[in-house]
């Protein structure tokens, strides 16, 4: 009975441990940023491991995607919710901001699923590194996108997310903002779980071995694969509209390649097809760039050494394509988790 | 191997432990820099200008705030050119360093962000660069040292016609740069508005990474223009004036504050040399402290200080004036840096190496623009000083 529930038990614990501390300002808002950021970290980088890890492929666009759901949640949140020059007095009344947020939240997704198609629909033909110069392709695509729509702001950028948060934390007097990244973070991951275990996430895995053998075993991959690359996609978009909402203020340059080899960083770092080394590569990393801080500019030698360090003596990654329980089995005693 | 590991993780620990051991009596600022990522070189001329203000200071014995001497200690943070990195480094600046105001992000992509949390957790918060309006607009916390794009356009608009005794002009200018797009429409409707509707005979556009602009250069000249208004980035400006020079086009060009680079006369040689742009400061034929100060400059790190230098000078500048302008510190973060924000209100004039400044009520500052002309040893001379109306 524990067992079975050991999961949720300290989940609610933790998260709401680290509201209440918040709440109270035990935590400061420095030590909440950098813990929000990381949730937004583990939502990039399972997702992106979906595509890189479970299904064989090489996505590099991943940040475009987020770019997609950041978009798309700050806008119709600040065109519902707030006061804005482009799009004038709010539709509806703010006080429902706080029962409307999660759905803006996925809204930005569901965009960003879409978007996916960018990348799922030219993937039945090409694979490999061909699929990997589109991946990157559609990342250019969307930025330039948005920045040539001059009606929300280009390439200086758009803003206005904050009054919605206001507008929550005056309705009820909570931190809002780590609860939903909170919230959000173990959805994703449960729902990648619950997609990864089922009879679906099996012809995901059998695409990554040999996607012809697979094919002759009546596995649809055309269909997998849309589905797939609409999954990883949708939940980056959740990851930018979190990321959009925390900062305030979204400007397409900040989803440039750059941010998309930064969330690679983190997938290989935790080990191709493991959840729980994603997340936690998502979390180690998020720390190390904090705590490497005072080194300045030498922590970009130092952060690549220790990845050519790690990469020398664990090519694998953290965790290799291992869960957590894989690794100690005796914790399977504790918990169980689908 | 196991010991290697270990040595490894301890001596990082170590390195992250070494934090400077504080004295009493100081002031401590933070600076929000671009160190690493995009443009490394705007963070580096920010804190090589800000290390030469502190040195000068505490060589003198401190900043005298009150009939007290502190001693200054900047804490350069880099937030790597991201917006998301700016947030934390400024709350780390906030709650963890305790700083008492904040100079920079310089980038407007990380000054917005930042902005916000410095405006939200009430500290003083001023951007030597940045030049989007949203930056300060509506925070009572934020300034900033440079003037707003906007200004430019008059700015321009006024020295042609003075100068050039221009009646018509031409524009070309990037559409996907936000910058340059505002910039033009700003010069033509005020253009038009001094000189009647139709004397900006061409208004022509291109794109970021374009090469040739041949077509839009041929309509250009085809309509005769007194000059052409080009308000681009230096790259771009050298393509766009050997192209025009070489179609036969022999008369004036204005350009804007992004011509500002060393590399515009590596790239473009003698075709652009007794050109004008507007900026924010001249360095060559500059006098009193702006000379000493872009002379010392030099000396010390062996290149011509840009205007990021230089407004980074100024800003630091100002935000200790405001701190002297408190009267005495009480030790209480919380009430000194409201203080210094009724400080930056109280600056009447701040003489500073890129012009005298005082802000306005979104905490933009009204100051003075240069004309420069470029000479034949490739040198930006100052030309004319141009002072909002």
């Amino acid at each position: 009975m524990l067992r079975r529930y050991s999961v949720h038990l300290s989940l609610a614990t933790v998260g709401g441990l680290i509201i209440y501390l918040a709440h109270q300002e035990y935590l400061s808002l420095y030590i909440m940023s950098v813990l929000m950021f990381m949730g937004v970290n583990i939502i990039l980088s399972t997702s992106l491991n979906l595509v890189n890890g479970y299904m064989g492929e090489f996505s590099c666009g991943h940040a475009g995607f987020m770019c997609v759901g950041a978009y798309v949640s700050s806008l119709l949140g600040v065109w519902l919710f707030a006061n804005d020059k482009v799009f004038g007095a709010p539709l509806l009344n703010p006080k429902y901001t706080l029962y409307a947020f999660p759905l803006l939240i996925l809204v930005g997704g569901i965009a960003a699923a879409f978007a996916g198609l960018l990348v799922a629909i030219p993937s039945y033909k090409t694979r490999g590194d061909y699929l990997a110069i589109i991946t990157l392709a559609s990342n250019y695509i969307i930025i330039s996108v948005i920045e040539n729509i001059g009606a929300i702001g280009g390439s200086r950028g758009f803003m206005g997310m904050k009054q919605l948060i206001s507008a929550m934390e005056k309705r009820v007097d909570l931190p809002w903002m780590p609860i939903w990244v909170f919230l959000f973070t173990v959805f994703c991951i449960w729902l990648m779980r619950r997609y990864i275990s089922s009879t679906f996430g099996k012809g995901v895995t059998a695409i990554c071995q040999d996607e012809v053998a697979a094919e002759i075993m009546s596995v649809n991959t055309n269909k997998i694969k849309t589905i797939t690359f609409m999954v990883s996609s949708g939940m980056a978009g959740i990851a930018g509209g979190l990321f959009a909402y925390i900062l305030g203020y979204v400007n397409p340059g900040s989803f440039n390649i750059l941010k998309s080899t930064e969330v690679l960083v983190m997938v290989y770092l935790g080990g191709m097809a493991s959840l729980s080394g994603s997340v936690l590569s998502a979390i180690l990393f998020t720390i190390l760039l904090e705590l490497l801080r005072p080194l300045q500019i030498i922590k970009w030698i130092v952060i690549p050494l220790l990845l050519i360090i790690l990469m020398q003596f664990r090519p694998e990654g953290i965790m290799g394509n291992r869960e957590l329980g894989d690794i100690f089995p005796k914790l399977k005693k504790f918990y169980r988790f689908k | 191997m196991k010991r290697l590991l270990t040595t490894l993780s301890i001596s990082c620990i170590a390195m992250i432990m070494a934090v400077p051991v504080i004295a009493a009596d100081t002031i401590k600022i933070g600076f929000n820099l671009e160190m690493t990522g995009d443009i490394p070189k705007v963070g580096e001329s920010s804190k090589f200008a800000a290390e030469m203000l502190k040195a000068d200071i505490n060589g003198a014995g401190g900043l005298e705030v009150g009939g007290k001497k502190y001693k200054l200690e900047f804490i350069y943070e880099d937030n790597e050119a991201k917006a998301e990195s700016a947030v934390t480094t400024t709350l780390k600046l906030i709650e963890k360093d305790e700083v008492l105001a904040m100079i920079g992000p310089n980038s407007t992509k990380q000054a917005i962000p930042a902005g916000q949390v410095a405006n939200d957790n009430e500290m003083v918060m001023i951007s030597p660069w940045s030049t989007n309006p949203d930056t300060t607009f509506n925070r009572p916390w934020v300034f900033r040292a440079a003037f707003l794009d906007s200004f430019q356009g008059p700015m321009a608009v006024n020295f042609a016609i003075k100068t050039f005794k221009a009646k018509t002009s031409a524009v070309l200018y990037d559409l996907s740069n936000d910058y340059s797009k505002g910039l033009a429409e700003v010069f033509k409707k005020l253009f038009e508005g001094k000189m009647g509707a139709g004397s900006v005979l061409a208004f022509e556009s291109h794109g970021t990474k374009d090469q040739d602009f041949s077509a839009q250069l041929t309509k250009i000249i085809a309509a005769k223009p007194d000059f052409i208004f080009l308000p681009d980035n230096y790259n771009q400006v050298a393509l766009i004036v050997k192209q025009a020079r070489q179609l036969g086009y022999k008369g004036e060009f204005m350009g804007s504050d992004a011509w500002g680079s060393s590399e515009l006369m590596t790239l473009c040689g003698k075709d652009c040399v007794g050109l004008h742009f507007s900026t924010h400061y001249a360095a060559a034929g500059a006098t009193g402290a702006t000379k000493e100060f872009i002379e010392r400059y030099k000396a010390k790190y062996s290149y011509t200080p840009d205007d990021v230098a230089a407004l980074t000078w100024d800003a630091t500048g100002v935000v200790l004036k405001a701190i002297q302008n408190t009267g005495g510190l009480t030790g209480k973060l919380k009430k000194d840096r409201k203080a210094i924000r009724a400080g930056m209100a109280a600056i009447t004039s701040f003489g500073g190496i890129t012009g005298n400044m005082k802000f306005n009520e979104q905490g933009d500052p009204i100051k003075c623009g240069v004309v420069v002309q470029i000479t034949k040893n490739g040198e930006f001379a100052f030309n004319e000083s141009i002072c909002p109306e």
